[in-house]
């Protein structure tokens, strides 16, 4: 079981247009918490930084400032050599995660060995089928040869998640998980994501655009707007009692079929005028500045 | 998933997918990826395939099979005749003979330079693109200068320049090599950009897979029908291109080639003496080498872009789906409104 | 202003495409459709029903071995009928973009990796008005992206700077660059939130009811098309099986399938469990996918 305690994340990029340089920040002094057996739903906007944490999370991106510290439960920091066995990810895209050269196998065994998980052949072709049965995909031994475009666009995130897994990871970030699936599809693989949660306790980072599976899946939700958190709560408090502008809105705007045209009546809301200085903490019960160094735990 | 992206440019990393859905159609089902890298055989493949083949065993055993091709005898410019199969030269040396050795010679550039380009294409262009940012934009940089550089005349200048004694077969494959892989390199950055951004690369990365793991097994095999096709077009281009500066006597000194035939051929008149024994079948190998090869590279080109393969494999069947599409437009024209009694027959033809 | 009333500005009668494969696959059933004049149409259906297929159809943008074996599409402009079935080569060239645009299924991964947003905008637009001048091609550029919200600023950014929502933005930019008349979106908006997405159908709108155009939004996502458009088809298998004003087709559904399309989505408002029970079961959940491909 392991923790992970992002502090303080900030992450420029630098646009160019012409010979000017701007500044971008996409993340800004972001903290998080993830603890074995939780799930966190990170959502915000379109460009709000979201994949951007993830990327840093699983060290695709190094942070400008602050720290992401990983733990073990006897509370030894991970080293870098096991980051990776550790943190894990699943994509968003299930028809882009996977190499359409290689096998199911060959996607599952990798992992499997750049850990040291398994030593011999025979050892490691079981536990990928171990790893499919327990990702539903059965009969396993039929799935294990077969390449992705045989299979479904749902088979295909079990597959992804199965990848996830093998090397025995025990924070798990799924970056828009199911968006890219039909959405009878969608429920089956976040269920199966609920249980291989529980049954090992993993730390998850949700990450979606979706409020309704967002408050459904998670037991807390952090609201980004503009690379900074301004609400975050329990997944039923920030749903059903929005405080910020902005969650309000995004509250507002899930589809609801009970009033068909809204889209075309309803005034067209400023986003320009909400502020993202300031966040509300469900936890606290009080605004907080947003944007700024975490005031109160400094570590030594 | 079944999109054709028609705006998008067709990239290798779909055509895998779409190679192997092209496989599962036919009915085949390749298991390994490896498989489907392999061209599906066609007469046209088979020529080609075969012409290369007879030319490179002609340049690798002819050598052992005819005499000295320098042993000069006083019966110059003799037709071909049982003695000499391929008649002699001004000096009376065996055109035979030197055809085996110059064969071999020009095999021997066109190979070299072949693997030379194609090693240095790939390392700036997929090195560069994988590790991006400042290596990416310094290793662009490099192959752009390489690529405005006319290769032709810096060939002649860099062969003019060496001197004769010391420009032998490799200094000739390695100038000629430096000027052609700067193109490739580009087509090499493209695709790899485009198969480097796909999620699976960084998947694997965050699974813990080494960068030159990613490289060769994630990366590569997406790019490889790119690779041998562009290696192939290498080989045909050092081939022509030696022939051609060995023509114009700025050639490997110490190596015959069919390109040195040649020029010894128009020093010595052959064409207006009519000797044509001499200059036609140089002329003929560079030819048939060079067709063999391109129809190799049009194999190569189906599994770049499988749907070249999908039209074949399909082409009856394309044809007469677009001749009836083609009637049930004129018939729309015609009178406004499909014809009734028509589409039953359409239906019976498609069943077919 | 019902639709009915309105003035058709594409008719699609008795479609029917075939995938000329080793099993030919009828994937659009002789499929009806009239689209009106500033209207939002919906299509929705399961993943390979064939959505796709009849929109490449109607674009005449299918290859082979994709077939139209019936059918007939005519295009009402301002200057009189098109037959889109009879246009040669380069009739349908000048046909598509300036009169009907298209934003493609999976439209995230369709920009160019090797060169910036700006020049892609640019190349389309040269394509089509050779004689635009280079500051028309800006101003027309960061217009189009603003109308999105993407900041113009982005336009010097290749798209793996972008993020996943950007890219699809900036494809949604493209399809509007000309102001066709007809835009044909396949599922645009996957990897947007539902503000964003909210804003880009107001802009849509706004810009319909400024120029009149008619979009046909393709989607698998029923709740969001009962929200955004006028009618919705509904397609099973290959056929429309139900065409229907938003409001009627949520209210009195009459196709089976229809009706449970619409009771497998999850509700934010609703009770906490609801939705784990009204969602399918982990493990059946790919039947639907899983029948269709063995009917392909
Ligand atoms: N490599 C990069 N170079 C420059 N800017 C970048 C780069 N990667 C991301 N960005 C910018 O950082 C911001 C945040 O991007 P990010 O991908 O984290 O958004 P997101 O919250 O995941 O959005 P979405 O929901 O659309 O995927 C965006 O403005 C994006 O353009
Ligand atoms: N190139 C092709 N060759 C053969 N069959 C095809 C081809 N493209 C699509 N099909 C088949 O046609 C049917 C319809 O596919 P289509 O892409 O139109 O579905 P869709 O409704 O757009 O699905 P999705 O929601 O997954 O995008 C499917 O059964 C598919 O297998
Ligand atoms: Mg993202
Ligand atoms: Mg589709």
């Amino acid at each position: 079981m392991t923790s992970v305690k992002i502090t303080d994340l900030v992450k420029d990029y630098t646009l160019r247009s012409g010979l000017k340089r701007t500044r971008l920040r996409a993340v800004d002094h972001v903290s998080l918490e993830l603890t074995p057996g939780r799930t966190v739903a990170l959502v915000g906007e379109s460009g709000s930084g979201k994949s951007t944490i993830a990327k840093i999370l699983t060290r695709m991106e190094r942070p400008t400032a602050g720290t992401v510290d990983v733990r073990l439960d006897d509370g030894t920091p991970v080293t870098n050599a096991h980051y990776r066995r550790e943190v894990q990810m699943v994509f968003q895209d299930p028809f882009a995660s996977l190499n359409p050269f290689h096998s199911i196998e060959h996607h599952i065994a990798r992992p499997l060995k750049i850990h040291g998980r398994t030593k011999t052949q025979d050892d490691t072709r079981a536990r990928v089928l171990e790893m499919l049965e327990r990702v539903n995909l059965t009969p396993a031994e039929a799935i294990a040869p077969r390449r992705p475009h045989e299979l479904s666009g749902g088979q295909r995130q079990r597959v992804a998640i199965a990848r996830a897994l093998a090397p025995g990871a025990q924070v798990l970030i799924a970056d828009e998980p199911v968006s890219m699936l039909d959405v009878s599809i969608r429920l089956g693989v976040l269920n199966l994501l609920g249980r291989l949660q529980r049954e090992d306790q993993l730390a998850v980072l949700y990450i979606t655009h979706d409020l309704a599976t967002a408050r459904h899946f998670s037991d807390e939700i952090v609201v980004l707007y503009r690379g900074r958190v301004v609400e975050r709560g329990p997944s039923d408090a920030v749903i059903l009692d929005p405080h910020h502008d902005y969650t309000k809105l995004l509250a507002l705007a899930a589809p609801d079929p009970e009033r068909p045209g809204r889209v075309t009546s309803e005034a067209p809301v400023d986003r320009e005028a909400i502020d993202n200085s300031t966040c509300y903490d469900h936890f606290k019960g009080e605004w907080t500045e947003a944007g700024v160094p975490a005031r109160s735990e400094s570590k030594a | 998933m079944t999109n054709l992206k028609p705006t998008s440019e067709p990239s290798v990393a779909d055509s895998a997918e779409l190679l192997a859905e092209t496989s599962v159609e036919t009915g085949r089902k390749p298991r390994a990826g490896w498989r489907m890298l392999v061209p599906t055989m066609t007469p046209w493949l088979a020529i080609g395939l075969g012409l290369i083949a007879a030319i490179t065993l002609f340049g690798l055993i002819g050598p052992l099979f005819v005499g000295d091709p320098r042993t000069i005898r006083d019966m110059g410019l003799t037709p071909p005749s049982g003695e000499f199969w391929l008649g002699t030269t001004q000096t009376g040396q065996d055109v035979l003979a030197q055809l085996a050795y110059a064969t071999r010679g020009s095999l021997q550039i066109g190979v070299i330079v072949g693997l030379l380009a194609t090693a240095l294409s790939a390392f700036f262009g997929i090195y560069g693109a994988y590790r991006g940012r400042v290596v990416d934009e310094g290793f662009s940089l490099f192959t752009n200068v390489f690529l405005v550089i006319p290769g032709l005349p810096l060939v002649i200048v860099i062969s003019g320049f060496v001197p004769a004694e010391s420009r032998g077969l490799w200094t000739i494959a390695i100038v000629l090599a430096v000027t052609s892989w700067a193109g490739s390199a580009r087509v090499l950055r493209a695709q790899t950009l485009s198969v480097r951004n796909r999620d699976y690369v960084a998947a694997s990365q965050v699974s813990g897979e080494r960068p030159w793991r990613v490289i060769v097994v994630e990366i590569l095999p997406n790019l490889l029908p790119v690779i041998a096709s562009q290696f192939v077009f290498a080989v045909i281009s050092a081939i022509l291109g030696e022939a051609g500066l060995s023509f114009i006597g700025l050639g490997a000194s110490n190596s015959s080639t069919l390109g040195t035939m040649l020029f010894y051929a128009q020093n010595g008149f052959a064409l207006s003496l009519g000797a044509w024994w001499w200059f036609v079948p140089p002329g003929l190998i560079i030819a048939l080498f060079g067709m063999g090869l391109s129809l190799v590279n049009f194999s190569i080109d189906e599994i770049i872009n499988p749907k070249l393969k999908n039209l074949r494999l399909h082409r009856k069947r394309a044809r007469r789906a677009a001749r009836l599409e083609r009637e049930l437009a004129q018939a729309s024209r015609r009178n406004g409104v499909p014809s009734q009694q028509a589409k039953p027959n359409q239906d019976k033809e498609i069943a077919r | 202003m019902t639709a009915d009333q309105r003035q058709a500005v594409l008719t699609v009668d008795d479609l029917t495409v075939v995938y000329e494969t080793e099993e030919p696959v009828t994937a659009v059933k002789h499929a009806d459709l009239v689209l009106h004049k500033g209207e939002i149409l919906g299509l929705a259906g399961e993943s390979g029903c064939g959505k796709t297929t009849l929109a490449y159809a109607v674009n005449r943008l299918h290859r082979p071995p994709a077939r139209i074996a019936s059918g007939r599409i005519t295009f009402h402009g301002d200057d009189g009928d098109t037959d889109i079935l009879a246009l040669d080569d380069a009739e349908l060239r000048a046909f598509r973009w300036e009169r009907l645009s298209m934003v493609f299924q999976g439209a995230m991964n369709a920009l160019n990796p090797v060169t910036t947003v700006r020049a892609q905008l640019k190349d389309t637009l040269l394509a089509h008005r050779p004689r635009m001048s280079r500051k028309e091609i800006r101003e027309r550029s960061e217009d189009v992206l603003t109308r999105v919200g993407v900041d113009p600023r982005r336009l010097g950014s290749y798209p793996h700077e972008l993020s996943g929502g950007m890219r699809q933005r900036v494809m949604i930019a493209m399809a509007m660059l000309l102001e066709p008349q007809i835009m044909i979106m396949d599922e645009p908006t996957t990897a947007l939130d539902v503000v964003v997405q909210r804003d880009i159908l107001r802009e849509i709108v706004r810009l319909r009811d400024e120029l009149d155009f008619a979009v046909i939004f393709i989607t698998h996502d029923l709740p969001l098309l009962l929200e955004i458009s006028d009618r919705i088809a509904v397609m099973l298998d290959g056929e429309i099986v139900e065409l229907e004003t938003a409001d009627r087709l949520y209210r009195e559904a009459k196709h089976p399938y229809t009706r449970k399309l619409l009771g497998s989505f999850p509700s934010l408002s609703g009770e906490r469990g609801a939705f784990i029970r009204t969602g399918v079961d982990e493990t059946t959940e790919d039947s639907t996918v899983a029948t269709a491909k063995e009917r392909a």
